[in-house]
């Protein structure tokens, strides 16, 4: 058992957001209801997947500086992560815009096609297509060493492209979603102190969480190409 | 200084290179004239907003399909050659710039193109145009790094693609939304400097970063 602090750390903080998250008190909005505790895990999710994403973006810049493919392992691992909590925010996000937004037996609430173009909805989006054209590209190049640094490329190339877009489009067009006026949940006036308490141990309980599967998929990664070394030997 | 002269030598064998093998530059021309006239057949007079839409659909596409050559023409042969005379940054400049006039062409003809086959529904023409240059080269710029890229990977026209459609959105958006300023749409002062000044920033950071990360694509 490789259970050291900080996957403790994990499961604590995750117990507490799904329990705390649940049953803790939240403020009372007419539209919300109790489906501002989806605020726990939709845009934790998120946040996770913006955290891996950078740590992948790291892996890649210490690929490129040493050429060990270790970092190269790490940084696809981190990226595969990151992608599945994005799927997971799509989802949640979904149903939350269900009893919001869009719900079809409501007339007053938006369309779904009109959700799509939600300023944050088209930024995930690009970081989902970004990273599926990541993993298809890395599939299209059979040279280990030439997947792991044309793809590095591609990584701190998109992140960088990614980063303006996230600022430029919500001041674009028009939105429902909240923090218009740049990132919400960053800023300590927009969340109730109630839900601060569960929030941000939620956002560190998730990405502990991610850290951890792509720690178990880096261990295997790194384990098969060792099989793999001495079985060509 | 020498890097100077390395520069101009790149850049004049890709004009010359251009004269030489005449089919592929006729063979884009052919493409965009192709691409408006299928839009041309298949819708009337689009209004304004859709004009503006499919201008910059059909220009996203001509960029693709202009600026894949580029790298993809590159023997593995040429390429070891270009490997010891001169350095990947005057390499990768030199594409860029090259890539860059060759979209500031291609605008231009599609520009007429469309205005032949379907009028011109903008207001403000010079307008228009300056945005379409200034679009142009952003596309140019983009997808000759993801170009770089693609070549070294299998399928690589579609590739290129797939690459490259979730980087180009926010440009896309911000040219399509520039660009209603030359059909007469009333912007909040001071709006369109910020996006021209978006674009170009936007562009020296594709520039910088093309700088930084193609050394590490050039070695094979």
């Amino acid at each position: 058992m490789r259970l050291t602090w900080w996957k403790i750390t994990a499961i604590v903080l995750l117990a507490y957001a799904v329990i705390g998250g649940l049953l803790l008190p939240v403020p009372e909005l007419t539209q919300l209801g109790e489906t501002i505790r989806n605020l726990y895990y939709h845009v934790c999710m998120w946040f996770a997947m913006m955290i891996l994403f950078s740590i992948s973006i790291a892996q890649s810049i210490k690929y490129l500086r040493t050429g060990l493919i270790e970092h190269d392992i790490k940084a696809s691992s981190y990226a595969g992560v990151g992608t599945y909590l994005g799927i997971l925010g799509y989802a949640t996000g979904a149903i939350w815009a269900s009893f919001t937004w869009a719900d079809p037996n409501n007339p007053a609430f938006a369309s779904f096609g009109s959700i799509m173009r939600e300023p944050k909805l088209i930024g995930a989006a690009i970081a989902l297509l970004i990273y599926g054209a990541y993993f298809i590209l890395r599939s299209s190049i059979t040279d280990m060493d030439q997947r792991a640094r044309v793809s590095a490329v591609y990584n701190i190339f998109a992140y960088a492209m990614l980063f303006p877009s996230i600022w430029i489009i919500p001041r674009l067009l028009p939105s429902l979603h909240p923090g218009q006026e740049g990132n919400p949940a960053l800023n300590f006036n927009d969340i109730d102190a109630r839900m601060r308490m569960v929030f941000y141990p939620a956002v560190i309980g998730w990405t502990l969480l991610g850290a951890w599967i792509a720690t178990l998929n880096i261990r295997h990664k790194i384990l098969l190409e060792q099989k793999w070394f001495a079985h060509e030997k | 200084m020498e890097a100077l002269t390395q520069f101009t030598a790149l850049l004049k064998k890709e004009f010359l290179l251009e004269t030489r093998q005449q089919h592929t530059l006729y063979g884009v021309v052919l493409y965009i004239a192709s691409t408006v006239f299928v839009i041309y057949l298949t819708i009337d007079s689009p209004d304004a907003d859709t004009w503006n839409s499919l201008f910059w659909i059909t220009q996203l596409f001509i960029c693709i399909n202009a600026v894949a050559k580029s790298f993809l023409q590159e023997a593995r042969g040429r390429m070891l050659y270009f490997y010891s005379i001169t350095s990947p940054v005057v390499f990768i400049l030199s594409k860029l710039s090259y890539n860059v006039l060759l979209m500031l062409a291609m605008n231009l003809v599609n520009l007429l193109l469309y205005t032949a086959f379907m009028g011109n529904p903008t207001t403000s023409f010079l307008q228009f145009l300056f945005i379409g240059l200034l679009g142009s080269m952003g596309l140019g710029l983009v997808f000759t790094m993801l170009a770089a890229i693609a070549s070294k990977a299998m399928q690589q026209a579609s590739l290129m693609a797939i690459l490259g459609f979730p980087l180009i959105i926010p440009q896309l958006l911000l040219l399509v939304r520039l660009s209603k300023t030359a059909f007469s749409e009333v912007f909040r002062d001071g709006v369109p400097q910020q996006l021209v000044l978006l674009l170009v920033s936007l562009d020296i950071l594709i520039v910088f970063l093309a700088v930084i990360l193609y050394p590490f694509l050039w070695k094979d």
